[in-house]
This record gives C-alpha cells, sequence and structure tokens, in this order.
C-alpha cells in the first residue's frame, strides 16, 4: 500500500517532472499567461499521460521492441487528438488560446518519457498511478507559475480583479513583463532553486570543476 | 489430413516470438486500426457542437466588426443577392442559406472558369447573403461574405463596404487554418485595423486592392504579414475574385447605379 501510494506521490515533488527532470518547459512557459489556460493545459495533459502510460503498460508484453517507440507515439497521438477536440467542442474559447499548444503535448516528453521509463516495465495499477502523479506534478508547477503571472501581469485571477490595477482606478500596476516569456523562465529559475534549497538531494553533482589557479594564490 | 487447418495457422501464429515479422505488423496494423477508430469517432460525434462554436463565433466577429466600422450597433437587414443579375433574390430566406453547403450543391451552384477562378474556389454558390444597412432610401453600409484559398486553407471572412461600394469600412476572418504566428495573424485585430478607409477600385473602375509586400503606399495597399506571403496573395486574390464579375461585381453596379432599395 505504502510502496503504491509512493508511485503517486514520488512525482509530484521528489521526482517533479519539471523542476527535477526538466522536461516539458515549453508549453509551461507558453501556457501559462493566465491561470485558467494553464488549468486547461494540466487537464489535458494529465489525462493524456495516464490514459497512455495505462494503455502502454496494457500492451506491453504484445509490443515488438522494434516498433515500440512508433506504436507509443500513435497512442499518445491519438489521445491529444481526442482531447483537442473535446476542448474545441466543450471549451471553445480556452482552446483558441492553447491554439497549438494541446496538439503539441505529443512532442511532450514527459508523455513519452514515463511511457518508456515507466509503463514498459511496470503493471498497469501501477503505470496508471504513475502517470496521473506525474500529471499532477506537472500541474502543480503550471498552477504556481499561472497564478503568480496572472496576478502580477495583469492583477487577475482567473478573470476575476484580485489587485485593483491603475487603469480601473486602483493602486496597482501591472507588470506586463509578467506575460512575456522570459518571465516564466525567471519564475521556473526561482522555483527550482527553491525546491532544491529545501530538498538538498535533489542538486546535482556538477559535471565537471574548475581548476583553481595554482601560481599566485595561497598554498 | 490434407488442407491448411484454420486453427493450426491461428496456433502457429500465436506462436511466433513477439518480434517476429509477422507478429510486428499484425500488431502495427491492430494499433493504427484501433487508433484510427477512436479519432474518427472523437471527430464525427463531436463535430455539430464544434459547428455551433464556430457560428456563435462567426456571428460575434459581424457584430464586433460592425460595431467597429459604424460605432455603435446599427440594424442591418440580411437579404440574398443573385451573384449573376446582381439583384436581391427577395424569394430567399437569408437565415436559413447555408452558403458553404450551396456551394458544394452542384444544383445550387456553377462551375467557375479557370481563368477567373483567382480565388482557387472551383464553385461557388449561385446565390449569396449579404446584410445591408439603409439609411433612408440609400445604402449606408454592407458585408460582404468572401472566402477564397490561403496558404494551406481556406479562409473565411466579411468584408464591410461604405455605401459608395468602393471604401472599405472593415475586414475580418473569422475561420482559417494557416501557421499560427505567421498567416494565422489575419484573425488579429491589429491586422484587422489596417483595413478601415482603404480603397478597392481606382477612377477608372480597375480594382487596385492589395495586400503588399513591405509597406504599403496609396490608399488601394495594405501592409502585408511577415512571412506569410501566399496568405497575403490568397487575401488579395479573394477580394479580388469576390469584388470582381464573377462575385458580387454585378450587385455593386447595380448598388451604385441606386438601383439597391430596401
Amino acid at each position: 500500500m505504502k510502496r503504491t501510494l509512493g508511485t503517486l506521490t514520488h512525482p509530484v515533488i521528489g521526482d517533479n517532472p519539471i523542476t527535477v527532470q526538466i522536461l516539458g518547459i515549453c508549453s509551461a512557459l507558453a501556457v501559462t499567461t493566465s491561470l485558467a489556460t494553464a488549468l486547461v493545459m494540466c487537464a489535458a495533459l494529465t489525462a493524456v499521460l495516464t490514459v497512455s502510460c495505462g494503455l502502454i503498460s496494457t500492451l506491453r508484453h504484445q509490443m515488438p521492441q522494434s516498433i515500440r517507440l512508433i506504436v507509443q507515439i500513435t497512442i499518445i497521438a491519438s489521445l491529444v487528438i481526442v482531447v483537442d477536440e473535446i476542448l474545441k467542442a466543450y471549451a471553445f474559447e480556452i482552446s483558441k488560446r492553447l491554439s497549438v499548444f494541446v496538439g503539441l503535448i505529443i512532442t511532450n516528453c514527459i508523455v513519452l518519457g514515463r511511457a518508456e521509463a515507466f509503463a514498459m516495465r511496470n503493471p498497469v495499477g501501477a503505470s496508471l498511478l504513475d502517470g496521473l502523479g506525474n500529471g499532477i506534478g506537472y500541474s502543480l508547477i503550471l498552477i504556481v507559475i499561472g497564478t503568480i503571472r496572472e496576478l502580477l501581469g495583469a492583477g487577475t485571477l482567473l478573470g476575476y480583479s484580485v489587485l485593483a490595477t491603475v487603469a480601473e482606478g486602483g493602486w496597482f500596476t501591472p507588470l506586463k513583463l509578467m506575460l512575456l516569456a522570459p518571465s516564466a523562465f525567471f519564475l521556473l529559475g526561482f522555483l527550482v532553486w527553491a525546491v532544491r534549497s529545501w530538498r538538498r538531494d535533489q542538486v546535482e553533482q556538477p559535471e565537471f570543476r574548475i581548476r583553481r589557479p595554482a601560481a599566485g594564490g595561497r598554498p | 489430413m490434407a488442407g491448411p487447418d484454420p486453427m493450426s495457422w491461428w496456433q502457429r501464429f500465436r506462436a511466433l516470438p513477439k518480434d517476429s515479422t509477422p507478429k510486428t505488423l499484425a500488431f502495427a496494423l491492430a494499433v493504427a486500426l484501433g487508433a484510427a477508430i477512436v479519432v474518427s469517432i472523437a471527430t464525427v460525434t463531436l463535430r455539430p457542437l464544434q459547428k455551433v462554436n464556430l457560428e456563435r463565433e462567426r456571428q460575434a466577429r459581424i457584430v464586433a466588426m460592425v460595431s467597429r466600422a459604424i460605432g455603435g450597433t446599427g440594424t442591418l437587414t440580411a437579404y440574398m443577392v443573385d451573384l449573376e443579375t446582381g439583384r436581391l433574390a427577395r424569394d430567399m430566406d437569408p437565415v436559413t442559406f447555408d452558403a458553404e453547403a450551396a456551394a458544394k450543391n452542384p444544383e445550387t451552384s456553377i462551375a467557375i472558369p479557370q481563368a477567373a477562378d483567382i480565388a482557387g474556389l472551383g464553385r461557388r454558390a449561385k446565390h449569396a447573403a449579404v446584410f445591408v444597412r439603409f439609411e433612408g432610401e440609400k445604402p449606408a453600409l454592407l458585408v460582404l461574405p468572401v472566402y477564397g484559398q490561403g496558404y494551406q486553407s481556406t479562409l473565411w471572412g466579411y468584408l464591410a463596404l461604405k455605401g459608395d461600394g468602393n471604401t472599405v469600412a472593415g475586414l475580418s476572418f473569422y475561420k482559417q487554418g494557416e501557421t499560427p504566428g505567421l498567416g494565422a495573424r489575419i484573425m488579429e485585430p491589429a491586422w484587422q485595423a489596417l483595413w478601415p478607409g482603404k480603397r478597392l477600385a481606382d477612377e477608372t473602375g480597375t480594382l487596385r486592392v492589395q495586400v503588399t509586400k513591405g509597406s504599403a503606399k496609396g490608399p488601394h495597399e495594405v501592409d502585408g504579414i511577415t512571412g506569410a506571403t501566399r496568405t497575403n496573395n490568397g487575401v488579395t486574390s479573394l477580394l479580388r475574385f469576390w469584388l470582381g464579375d464573377f462575385g458580387f461585381g454585378p450587385f455593386l453596379k447595380r448598388l451604385k447605379s441606386g438601383e439597391i432599395r430596401p
């Protein structure tokens, strides 16, 4: 029972796909200008990730090694198309704002990464939990960044005014930088730094060390 | 025992290792079929809902464009136009008219001669639904549906003209599948804001309207979108087609001579 729960909770912070594995950065930057788009993107990715991990794990004993990557991509791509069609039918406005980024879930490294690294070697139940856990981990980061960017960039949350902006007669001057992609890089950097200061085990060993100059220095 | 036994064939297939060529092929086929079925079901069952969304978007865009063009929401009346004669077809109902279906149906459409088909349409409907706002007896604003081939999709939009039938009051696209960030920018308000005030034809009546490469010169030209040459050309072509003799040309002629009345 404890192991099962670990499969679900480990990817949320301990092995978070964004802050630890540094995957899925492109969409994390693109869809976090507002919280609403971030939430829909999180739901779409989590659904695709969970179902694809389950399906790929179900088929893992039959899957021929020579074509396993293309089969995984076919399954993922089909699921993404289905999710995209559902969004176009039921959440038209949001799907227009997400534009190509729902379609680009196909190329999101998290999805193929979990399929290849986990679902191909583990039973269906564990794979479903692993997909769900990674989806939640991805969502957590997107929600944090989306909240900060919308709040500081427009003074709103989910479209509701929280900080009264100068344009509406309030005191808050929106930081336009927050609505541009670089701010997401900064926030993500700070977030990775914060998480790794708290969880020292996540700090990677440097790949090389700078050699100290021998001459002229103290012994 | 003579003759092939289907059971033994199946058992022999099952006994093959999973990486053998027949099993690999069979697996690939099964996955492809399964994926195709799932995607098809999703697309077909959700299409009616998506159509409703697109229709709502189209109407919202007409309202937005008209309110920009005339400052406030004046009442527009829908009319059917017989494109060949340019007369109003008052016996037809513009509300139930489906332009996309009419353009495909051989009974309600005609083939466009190759030389005249600059917008790459193939066929066009015999009729079109237009919106006109009259001030007294004179038309003050008209909205014409226009569409044509862009770079990788059909561009669907509305062109609003002032009462003279030559001055653009607005151009708005509501459906397209061009490259996001490049050709798809024809949907952006900033680009559509370049259109009001542009003139379609010069004094001699020759159509001069054009989306140019680089910056526009003169009252007939509009700045093109950088990196979307074929979308720009598509917009030019579809405007010239729909304003020409095979499009609304005859209708606009009657409008200028004062024949079109409420």
